[in-house]
């Protein structure tokens, strides 16, 4: 009997060595005559296990991990025998990091070939669908309403609410967006399902269409990510090819296709009315609301544009009913978030789960603390714009509102942990200097606004009138909170003043911070 | 000295448009194309993109130059790009970024004066859990340390 073998194709492994290890097994094997398959998965997100290899057995997938080219001969002869060996890791399923947690997005990702219609419907793929088809527009809005889905691009609009609106607008046309322009640092989750089970994101986006009666559809996917463009084009043109996307899709008299769009390095277009500008070839900047993209969004066209984990997230909510989703969750935020764990930390990775966890849960017990076995001592939590937090605040429990009243924001998911060799108060000029770089430049607190924060906290740190200076940052941060058109500049006070509040002792001149350390 | 990219050609800049133009908002489609083919967008496509598109030339220029992406010459023959945000500064890479810069004896955002290298900085390439990271003419590499990137900076030379 063929041997099965799963090595990941994630662009995380592949940086760590997937693509060498996945020919190097394929040498051992042809060397030792065993027949064997090696599908190329995404990742199962251990990112510290990476690259992770798993052999087929009766017990289920058995993983190996981090397997160096070094290690496949040793590896290989371990998976035919079944004798020990020192990566063995166990039945994948009951490794702990991943027992713990609650996949319901990311059910499918490193388990099937994401390049394979048959292998996501064997797992349960497009049951989302075939049951929309059997409801009405109505129906299908309602379940996703119920289900409390919010919007996981990180502003945490309920879903059903957007596209009921699309639903009811009347027009010649309307448009299905996702945005896939994830350009938070920290945050990977769209890349990664979009690599690992692209068919999933296809399959919530055709749900979408269906429901609101749109026939077309784009993916903006940031230029950063070749990988994650190069699955989802493979994906449409399988689904294409099988009948799920096109003309009357599966037979039914719904029709709806896909393409996708790739951005060019700008990250305001994360932002969604920046990101339908640069979908309609003009430069990324950011339109006043109203008009709401879903009465006047893409070509002026009524539109859905989700997240990719919000897509994502609907074919679970169609096939086991919204009640199965909501179940999980805490308050207003129900169902389960992709948190994902980064920077200086040692067990690093994706964890789906249910909203409500702890943040100090997240970083010392799941994660393990930093990689650098210092003490943790701020973690950014939403990416750039998101605040730090400081170990005081760790009991704060992963839900939008929990965040919120604490001035900060869950955003995208994304945990990044600095440990105590963090200068904040460069963190915090980081924040206003990625501002600057990436502002579209409409609205003047945004584009001047991060400019005069740099210059004045660059004062700061040269200890020159440090007081005056502060109170001139805090009144930047009030009027960009206040006075910014969108998020970007909007949000860049949460980074900044979140890191003046908690570390305040990192904003002076080096003597006054030595003297503060001691 | 050889060149994955080709020298620019009016003609064959004109049928890269032609292949795009009837897409909805094309532009950004077909400013990649040309940069996919030429390595950069050449002055003169930039006038052809406004006429295909029936848009000014001062919007076509707009765009161009609105996204970081777009070059306006051709970059060294490889481009190394070293992950600056955040979750790649809390594991290091500040320091790697330093070290980087001072091997090729030029700082972020400029080419070597043999031409050979591109050094840039890039706002995250979703591999935070493997930090630091970068990207050698659109091969990834994380987990980044020293003798890593030395590796890298030395095949980039190359």
């Amino acid at each position: 009997m063929t041997m099965r073998i799963f090595v990941s194709r994630d662009a995380g492994a592949i940086a760590v060595g997937a693509d060498e290890v996945a020919i190097a097994l394929e040498q051992v094997a042809i060397k030792s005559g065993v027949a064997v398959e090696i599908v190329r998965t995404g990742s199962r997100g251990l990112y510290w296990l990476e690259p992770m290899v798993e052999v087929a057995t009766s017990q289920g997938r058995v993983a190996f991990g981090p397997v160096t080219t070094a290690d496949t001969p040793t590896v290989f002869d371990a998976m035919t025998t079944g004798s020990p060996h020192p990566l063995r890791l166990g039945v994948t399923d009951e490794i702990s990091w991943l027992k713990r947690q609650t996949r319901l997005t990311f059910a499918r990702c490193g388990v099937i070939d994401p390049r394979s219609v048959n292998d996501y419907r064997d797992h349960d793929g497009y049951k989302g669908l075939e049951r929309a088809l059997t409801l009405t527009s109505d129906e299908i809005v309602t379940e996703v309403t119920t289900s409390g889905l919010r919007g996981r691009g990180g502003a945490g609009f309920p879903t059903g609410i957007k596209w009921k609106t699309v639903a009811l607008a009347q027009a010649d046309r309307k448009y299905i967006v996702c945005n896939a322009d994830e350009g938070d640092s920290g945050t990977f989750a769209d890349r990664m399902i979009m690599e690992g089970d692209p068919f999933v994101v296809i399959e919530g986006m055709t749900i979408a269409g269906v429901a609101v009666g749109a026939t077309k559809g784009y993916i903006y996917i940031r230029s950063e990510y070749p990988h994650a463009v190069a699955a989802m084009n493979a994906a449409i043109t399988a689904a294409r090819r099988t009948g799920y996307l096109g003309e009357r899709i599966v037979g039914s008299s719904h029709s709806f296709d896909l393409e996708v769009r790739v951005g060019a390095g700008a990250y305001v277009c994360g932002e969604e009315t920046s990101l339908l500008e640069s979908l309609e070839g003009r430069r990324g900047i950011v339109r006043a609301k109203p008009p709401l993209p879903a009465h006047k969004g893409l070509f002026g066209r009524p539109t859905v544009i989700n997240n990719v984990l919000s897509f994502a997230a609907i074919p679970f909510i169609l096939a086991g009913g919204a009640k199965a989703y909501a179940d999980f969750g805490m308050g207003r935020s129900r169902g389960t978030m992709p948190i994902q764990l980064a920077g200086n930390i040692r067990y690093g990775g994706l964890f789906e789960t249910g909203f409500g966890i702890t943040l100090g849960e997240l970083v010392d017990d799941i994660g393990g603390g930093t990689l650098t076995g210092r003490p943790v001592r701020a973690v950014q939590v939403g990416g750039p714009l998101g605040a730090y937090f400081p170990r005081a605040l760790f009991d704060t429990p992963f839900d939008y509102e929990a965040f919120a009243a604490r001035d900060g924001l869950i955003g995208h998911g994304g945990i990044v942990v600095f440990d105590d060799s963090v200068d904040m108060a460069k963190q915090a000029r980081f924040a206003m200097e990625f501002c600057a770089v990436e502002s579209c430049g409409k609205c003047t607190p945004c584009r001047i606004g991060s400019t005069r924060g740099v210059e004045t906290i660059d004062k700061i740190i040269l200890g020159e009138r440090t007081s005056e200076n502060l109170a001139v940052v805090e009144d930047l941060c009030n009027t960009m909170k206040f006075g910014s058109l969108c998020a970007l500049g909007g949000f860049t006070p949460y980074p900044v003043l979140s890191a003046l509040k908690h570390f305040r002792e990192d904003f002076g001149p080096a003597p006054a911070r030595l003297q503060a350390a001691e | 000295m050889t060149s994955a990219y080709e020298p620019w050609n009016e003609a064959r800049g004109a049928a890269l448009i032609a292949e795009h133009d009837k897409l909805e908002g094309a532009t950004l489609v077909i400013l990649h194309a040309m940069q996919e083919a030429f390595g950069y967008v050449p002055e003169p496509a930039i006038p052809m993109i406004a006429s295909a598109l029936s848009l000014s030339r001062a919007e076509v220029h707009g765009v161009f130059t609105f996204y970081h992406d777009f070059r306006s010459e051709p970059a060294g023959r490889h481009v190394l790009k070293l992950c600056r945000a955040e979750a790649c500064q809390a594991a290091g890479g500040d320091a790697l970024a330093a070290r980087a810069e001072a091997k090729l004896g030029i700082s972020l955002g400029n080419t070597t004066a043999d031409a050979r290298v591109t050094l840039e900085p890039i706002y995250c390439l979703g591999l935070c859990a493997t930090a630091p990271s970068a990207m050698l003419d659109g091969r990834v590499v994380g987990r980044l340390d020293e003798p890593r990137l030395d590796a890298l900076v030395a095949e980039a030379q190359r």
